[in-house]
């Protein structure tokens, strides 16, 4: 299997994590379901820039998880993100920021980042291609409904759940974005855009 | 909380850490396997590297043990996150196991983040499918058994006679050829990868299309027809979400060999 053997090892850090989440001075606490409440996770994004994901709590966002080298359905499931976001700003409201986290971090450097962004014209602030450096990615795949599986071949069985996140963490909605933008979905982040 | 108070809590936990006496692991040899699961529809041959199992599934001793020294994971003050309603029910109390909960039942009733949590603090991980399934193949003689119908038929038997009831003792059983007990008759148990062994289309998700919900062709199933015993198992998990628990849902522990 091609999970880092490090990255595992940072698991062990989640036990401590309640204590990190009250040490940062002046914020309140976070909502009880908050996803910004799971173990201390790095990222690193397309641009080589470090930030720890419960750093991005305080604006409402997208969040799913994809993998670089995957073929088929990763280029399918960015495609349709803009698919939503393009929904969102036809029906007047501004684009909300995207946060893709990888789940294959052994390959996932920041050149494979940058490439995949570049093949899908995807810039940052808007859109950051991340990869885990340190930390538990697992507890954020399963808060969020995302879920995948190393196969004999190199490559993932996993799902395409792209979460709403509102500023303090909570799941608004998600959508499996396999196919055309969900109304629904696409209603709810124009709710939060609009905000 | 200060930086300082925070290294202080830190330092006090781990003072306090070596109360419980070590679980037993066993190192399990690396090897290839076929797996009952197809991939892609067809048989696959899976590589494993070498790792160490707990001999024994976590026991609600060792669970309360765990709960004590780390209050966050404690009935009440877990998040609704990492747990639902069900969790640790059979417990009296916060801190109480009970008559339906004795010490050296396996720990059931616990999420896949509880479960995940625990094996963190022994420096271990949950097994991966794979992984678990390359053990479970084995008898008291055979690394692989699963070709024998007998066998088969005595793991389903076990499981059938005790549908609906919270898993008994550890340890009827002799142990594997590796020196492992109760993988498959007495309890499920939480694999780190579970929830990505999507039956049909990702029913977790409300309005879930079919096939291209899924990267690689990956839909759940079974190249070998005669494991109806693994088929119940993946079943009963991938109808749990990870803060999900049930009564007959536990787990063990794996570790990757030092040095690496």
């Amino acid at each position: 299997m091609r999970i880092p053997r490090l990255l595992l090892r940072f698991a062990s850090l989640a036990l401590f994590a309640p204590l990190a989440l009250t040490a940062s001075p002046g914020a309140a606490p976070l909502p009880d379901n908050s996803v910004y409440r799971i173990p201390a996770l790095t990222l690193r994004d397309q641009q080589g820039d470090v930030f720890s994901f419960a750093s991005l709590r305080g604006e409402p966002r997208l969040v799913s998880m994809f993998y670089g080298s995957c073929k088929m359905v990763c280029p399918l499931l960015i495609e349709n993100i803009k698919r939503i976001e393009q929904a969102v700003a036809a029906r007047g409201a501004a684009p909300l920021p995207v946060v893709l986290v990888s789940f294959d971090p052994g390959h996932d450097d920041v050149a494979m980042l940058a490439r995949v962004a570049a093949n899908h014209h995807l810039s940052a602030p808007l859109y950051r291609l991340t990869t885990p450096i340190s930390g538990d990615y697992g507890a954020l795949a399963a808060v969020l409904g995302i879920a995948y599986r190393p196969l004999p071949d190199g490559g993932y069985a996993h799902n395409t759940v792209v979460a709403l996140l509102d500023g303090e963490g909570r799941v608004l909605a998600t959508t499996d974005a396999a196919g055309k933008p969900a109304p629904a979905f696409v209603a709810a982040v124009v709710m939060v855009a609009a905000h | 909380m200060s930086m300082r108070t925070h290294i202080g809590l830190l330092l006090a936990l781990l003072a306090t850490a070596p109360a419980v006496a070590a679980a037993d692991y066993v190192a399990i040899p690396g090897g290839v396997f076929v797996s009952a699961l197809a991939v892609d529809g067809a048989a696959a041959r899976i590589a494993i590297e070498p790792f160490a199992m707990r001999v024994e599934p976590v026991t609600n001793a060792e669970f309360l043990d765990f709960v004590r020294m780390h209050p966050e994971w404690q009935r009440g003050q877990v998040s609704s996150l990492f747990s639902g309603p069900q969790y640790l029910a059979a417990w009296q109390g916060p801190l109480t196991l009970g008559p339906d909960a004795r010490p050296e039942q396996p720990v059931t009733d616990v999420s896949w983040f509880a479960a995940r949590a625990f094996c963190a603090s022994e420096q271990a991980r949950l097994p991966s499918w794979y992984e678990w399934e390359y053990v479970a193949a084995a008898d008291v003689t055979r690394r692989d058994a699963r070709q024998d119908p007998a066998r088969n038929q005595s793991i389903l038997d076990a499981i059938q006679g005790s549908t609906g009831a919270r898993p008994g003792a550890i340890g009827w059983h002799p142990a594997d050829v590796w020196g492992v007990r109760d993988l498959n008759r007495l309890l499920w148990e939480w694999t780190g990868d579970y929830a990505a062994m999507f039956p049909n289309a990702d029913a977790r998700v409300p309005g879930a299309g079919a096939s291209l919900a899924l990267c690689g062709g990956s839909a759940l199933a079974f190249a070998d027809k005669n494991q109806f015993a693994l088929m119940m198992r993946v079943a009963a998990l991938t109808a749990l979400k990870p803060a999900d628990a049930a009564p007959r849902v536990g787990f063990r522990c794996v570790r990757d060999p030092p040095g690496e």
